[in-house]
C-alpha cells in the first residue's frame, strides 16, 4: 500500500515539533489534539512553508523533502492543496479567477488530468464563478478555497480546520461535499480539526497530537477506543461503527442497521437498503448488563466482551469492547462497574441508548 | 500671463518629475519589500536612512551632493574616471538629487501597504504553484495598488514642489536645471511680483488638485 | 488716564537710558555681513552703541522691510534698493550714500588656473563658469558686462551656471563643480592676499561700478545712535576697515 511518510523536527522559540508518521496514502488523515499542539505547524512542514532543522517527506512513492540528503523541493513545486483556516481567498479575483490562479500556473509544466467541472459541481460553486469573494457567504468562500486547492490537481491535500470559522448550519451544508469529494477523486487528505463530529464523520485515519508529539496514529476506530488516551477520557468519547441499511420501519421511521456484531435500530429518516453508513454511539449513551435485556427493543442490545477498563476521574468507569469486528466505547458509573464485577475478557450485554448515523 | 520662460520651466519641471517618479518606484518597490519583510538588525538603520529627506533641510542634501559629485568629491572623481561627466549643473545630476530626496515619499506608502498585505494570502499563492516573483507580481502588486497610488502622486507632486536641493546643484540653467520653483524664486528676488503670482497661483493649483485626487482615490480605503 | 502716564513714563525712561547706550537694528547685504561685525566692534567702543546685526541677500531684506521689519539702517548690496525704499517714502532720501564699492575678480579655487588678464576666457577651455544671477546680483550684472565688453557673452552662453546669489556662485567655485567663476574680491582675499587658488582682477572700466549704498529707514529718523553709525561708516578709520576687506572707496562725495 502506497504510504505517506514524514519526520520533522523544528524549534520556534519555546515550541519544539518533533514527529515521525506513516499515514496511508488513500482517505481522510484527521490531526487533532488540543490548540498549540503543533498541528498546523505539521501540516506547513509538509506543504514546504517551514524551514524545519530535520526533515523528510516522501508522498506516494516521491521524495518532497529530505535533509539528509540536502533536497527539498520548494513550496511552490509540490503538487499538493492548501486549504486554510481562513480562506484565503484572493480579494482582487474573482471566483472563477481565484479556482483557475493554480490552474493556470499547472498547465504550464504538466497537463491537467480531470476536468474542473467535476468539482465545480460536486462543490456546488457553479453559480458563483463571476463573483468576488467579498460576496460570497462564509460556507460559500471555504466550498470556493477547496475548488482551487482542487484545481492544482493536487497528489495531496491539506485542510486546516476549513470549517473552522463556519456556524453549525454551514458545516453541515459542507460535510457531505468532503466526504464526497474524498470517494469520487480518490485524494489522500490531511485533516486538522477539533471537532468530534467533523473528526467521527471524516477521518479513516486518526492522529492524535500533543505538544509537538504524536501521542497516537491509527485507524480511527482504534484510536477513538484507546483508554490510555485523552479522547477516550472524555465526557462527549465515542466510538464509530460501520453497518449497512437493511431495512426499514417507515411506522416508527427507525432505519435498520446490520453489522458485524449485530443488528442496531435507529430513529432516521429512510435510506436505501445496502447503504453503507457511520455510526456514532457516545460512551455515556452505552449501559452495560450481565444477562440480556427483557427489553421491548431488543435489537440494540449487543453481545460484547471486555477489552479493556479505566477508571475515571469523578466516578465513572471507561469500558472498552468488541462486539463482532468492530470496537466500542461504554461509560458506567464506578459503581456499576463494581457491581458487574467487569473484567478483561467477560462477555458482556451492550445496550445502545442512542446512536447517530453520520453519512 | 506666462512667459515662454515659463513655459520651459513648466514643462522641465514636469519631466523631471516624471522620471524621478519613474526611477523612484523601480527602486522603491524592492527597498520598500525589504523593509516590510526583513528582520535583520540593519532594517531600523535602513528605515532611518531612506526617511532622512523628510527631516533634513533640502539645503543640506543639495549641499552634501554639490561636494559629493563635485569634480573633488569621490563621486564626482570616480564618474570623471571613467570618463563621465560630473553631475552638477545638469539635467542628470538634477534626477539623481531629487530621487534621493523624494525617495522616502515613495518608499513609504509601499512599504506600508506590504506591511498591511495578509502574509497568508501570498502564502496561498505559493501553495498554488506561484514563485515567489510570480506571488509578487500575481497577488502582492495588485494588493498594494492604493499603496503605489499614494506613492506616485506623493513623489511627482513633491519633486515638482522641490526647491532648496535643486538651488544648491543646478546652477539655474534654463531648459536643463531651471525648474519653476527656481524661476518663481527669481521672480520675487528681481521683485518682478507679477510674474511671480502666476507661477505661484499655478502652484498652488497644482498641489491642491494633486492632493484632492489622492484624497478621493482613496476614499472609502 | 492712567496708562498714558504709564506709557510715557515709559517712553521717557527708555529714552533716557537710550542716550548713554542704544542697541541698533542693522540689515545688511549678506556679503557685507563679515566687515560690519569689524565695524560693530570698532563702533561700540567709540560710541557705546550696540549693532544688531541681520544678514540676508538685499531682495529679502527689501522684503522685509516693505512688510515692516524692525530695522533702523539698511547696507545694500547695490545702490537701486536704497533709491526703491526712498521712492517708497520707506527711507530718507538724503541719507542716501555709497559706503563700499564691490570689486568683480574671475577666481578658481585651483592654482594657476586664472592668469592675471584675464585670458583664460578667451581660451575656453573650461566646462562651467559661474556667475551670480545677473537678474538679482548686482555681481552678477557686473559679470556680464565685462563678458559683453570681451565679446564672449554668446561664446560662453553654454558654459554659465547661475549661482542665486554671490556666496552660491562663490560655492559652485570652491567646490570645484564650477572650474572658474566671477565673485567678489572681498570673498578671495584677507588682507589684500588671495587666500586660495588664482584671481584676475577685472580693471574697473570694464563694469559700472559696483555701489553698495547705505541709507536711514524712515522707521528711525529721529535716532541719533543711527545717524551717528551712518556718520561713524564715513569716517577714515571705517573706510580702513571696508577696504581691507577687499572693497573699493567711493570717490569722496
Amino acid at each position: 500500500m502506497s504510504t505517506l511518510s514524514v519526520q520533522f523536527r523544528l524549534k520556534l522559540a519555546a515550541f519544539e515539533l518533533d514527529v515521525q508518521l506513516e499515514l496511508p496514502a488513500i482517505g481522510i488523515s484527521v490531526i487533532t489534539g488540543s490548540s498549540g499542539s503543533g498541528k498546523t505547524l505539521l501540516l506547513r512542514c509538509i506543504a514546504g512553508l517551514e524551514r524545519p532543522a530535520l526533515a523528510y517527506c516522501k508522498v506516494k512513492e516521491i521524495v518532497w523533502e529530505d535533509s539528509t540528503r540536502n533536497y527539498s523541493l520548494a513550496a511552490y513545486q509540490r503538487p499538493l492543496g492548501y486549504v486554510f483556516q481562513e480562506s484565503c481567498l484572493f480579494p482582487h479575483l474573482n471566483v472563477q479567477q481565484n479556482i483557475d490562479y493554480g490552474r493556470k500556473r499547472l498547465r504550464l509544466r504538466s497537463n491537467p488530468s480531470q476536468s474542473l467541472d467535476t468539482v465545480i459541481e460536486l462543490l456546488n460553486i457553479g453559480h458563483l464563478l463571476k463573483r468576488s469573494p467579498a460576496k460570497l457567504s462564509g460556507g460559500e468562500k471555504q466550498r470556493v478555497a477547496i475548488a482551487r486547492a482542487l484545481a492544482v490537481d493536487p497528489q495531496l491535500l491539506l485542510m486546516d480546520e476549513p470549517l473552522a470559522s463556519l456556524d453549525q448550519a454551514h458545516k453541515y451544508e459542507i460535510l457531505p461535499y468532503l466526504r464526497r469529494l474524498q470517494w469520487d477523486l480518490q485524494l489522500p487528505v490531511l485533516y486538522i480539526t477539533h471537532s468530534p463530529q467533523e473528526m467521527t464523520q471524516l477521518a479513516d485515519h486518526l492522529v492524535l497530537m500533543d505538544k509537538g508529539k504524536i501521542l497516537a496514529s491509527g485507524e480511527l476506530q482504534a484510536v477513538l477506543t484507546r483508554l490510555d488516551l485523552p479522547l477516550a477520557q472524555s465526557q462527549r468519547a465515542s466510538s464509530v461503527l460501520t453497518a449497512e441499511v437493511f431495512a426499514y420501519d417507515a411506522a416508527f421511521q427507525l432505519l435498520q442497521l446490520r453489522f458485524s456484531g449485530g443488528v442496531l435500530s435507529v430513529p432516521h429518516l429512510a435510506l436505501p437498503k445496502g447503504s453503507q453508513l457511520r455510526v456514532r454511539i457516545y460512551a455515556r449513551d452505552v449501559s452495560l448488563a450481565l444477562q440480556p435485556p427483557a427489553s421491548f427493543e431488543p435489537f440494540n442490545s449487543l453481545h460484547a466482551q471486555v477489552l479493556g477498563i479505566m477508571n475515571q476521574a469523578v466516578g465513572y468507569t471507561t469500558v472498552s469492547l468488541r462486539v463482532g469486528a468492530e470496537l466500542l466505547l461504554a461509560q458506567v458509573t464506578r459503581k456499576t462497574a463494581s457491581f458487574l464485577q467487569l473484567k478483561h475478557g467477560q462477555i458482556v450485554y451492550a445496550e445502545i441508548k442512542n446512536a447517530a448515523i453520520l453519512s | 500671463m506666462l512667459s515662454p520662460e515659463d513655459w520651459t520651466a513648466i514643462s522641465l519641471t514636469l519631466k523631471l518629475a516624471g522620471l524621478t517618479t519613474g526611477i523612484l518606484l523601480v527602486i522603491a518597490t524592492p527597498l520598500a519589500w525589504h523593509l516590510a519583510y526583513t528582520q535583520r538588525w540593519w532594517k531600523a538603520s535602513l528605515n532611518a536612512l531612506v526617511a532622512l529627506p523628510l527631516v533634513l533641510p533640502p539645503t543640506v542634501l543639495g549641499f552634501y551632493l554639490l561636494i559629493l559629485l563635485g569634480p573633488k568629491g569621490w563621486v564626482g572623481q570616480s564618474m570623471k574616471s571613467i570618463g563621465l561627466d560630473t553631475l552638477p549643473f545638469s539635467f542628470t545630476g538634477l534626477l539623481v538629487a531629487s530621487v534621493l530626496y523624494s525617495l522616502p515619499f515613495v518608499v513609504q506608502p509601499i512599504q506600508a501597504a506590504f506591511s498591511g498585505l495578509d502574509r497568508r494570502l501570498l502564502e496561498a499563492a505559493t501553495t498554488l504553484q506561484a514563485r515567489p516573483l510570480d506571488t509578487f507580481f500575481s497577488v502582492a502588486l495588485p494588493l498594494s495598488k492604493h499603496g503605489f497610488l499614494t506613492a506616485t502622486v506623493l513623489g511627482f507632486a513633491h519633486t515638482v514642489g522641490e526647491f532648496g536641493v535643486v538651488l544648491m546643484i543646478g546652477g539655474n540653467i534654463s531648459g536643463e536645471t531651471r525648474v519653476v520653483s527656481v524661476q518663481l524664486y527669481d521672480y520675487v528676488e528681481s521683485m518682478n511680483y507679477q510674474a511671480a503670482h502666476s507661477l505661484a497661483a499655478l502652484l498652488v493649483l497644482f498641489a491642491f488638485s494633486v492632493l484632492l485626487s489622492l484624497y478621493y482615490l482613496n476614499r472609502g480605503k | 488716564m492712567k496708562k498714558v502716564w504709564l506709557s510715557l513714563l515709559l517712553i521717557t525712561s527708555s529714552s533716557l537710558l537710550g542716550v548713554t547706550a542704544d542697541e541698533l537694528q542693522v540689515a545688511v547685504a549678506s556679503n557685507f555681513s563679515k566687515p560690519l561685525e569689524a565695524l560693530a566692534t570698532v563702533f561700540k567702543a567709540s560710541s557705546g552703541h550696540e549693532l544688531k546685526i541681520s544678514a540676508a541677500s538685499t531682495g529679502k531684506l527689501y522684503t522685509q522691510i516693505e512688510n515692516g521689519a524692525p530695522f533702523e539702517v539698511l547696507l545694500s548690496a547695490d545702490s537701486k534698493t536704497p533709491k526703491k525704499l526712498v521712492d517708497a517714502q520707506l527711507a530718507v532720501a538724503e541719507s542716501q550714500f555709497t559706503y563700499a564699492l564691490g570689486k568683480l575678480v574671475l577666481w578658481s579655487s585651483q592654482k594657476d588656473y586664472v592668469d592675471a588678464q584675464g585670458e583664460v576666457l578667451k581660451k575656453n577651455e573650461f566646462k562651467h563658469l559661474a556667475i551670480a544671477n545677473p537678474e538679482t546680483a548686482p555681481y552678477g550684472a557686473a559679470a556680464i558686462e565685462v563678458l559683453d565688453k570681451l565679446g564672449l557673452t554668446q561664446t560662453l552662453a553654454e558654459k554659465k551656471v547661475q549661482g542665486e546669489n554671490i556666496s552660491q556662485t562663490y560655492e559652485f567655485v570652491a567646490t570645484g563643480n564650477a572650474d572658474l567663476g566671477f565673485v567678489a574680491l572681498s570673498q578671495v582675499q584677507k588682507e589684500g592676499i588671495v587666500k586660495e587658488g588664482s584671481v584676475w582682477q577685472v580693471p574697473d572700466d570694464y563694469y559700472a561700478p559696483i555701489q553698495q549704498d547705505a541709507v536711514l529707514l524712515t522707521k528711525a529718523k529721529d535716532s541719533a545712535a543711527a545717524k551717528s553709525f551712518l556718520e561713524f561708516l564715513k569716517s577714515p578709520e571705517a573706510q580702513k576697515l571696508i577696504s581691507s576687506y577687499g572693497y573699493g572707496l567711493p570717490k569722496a562725495q
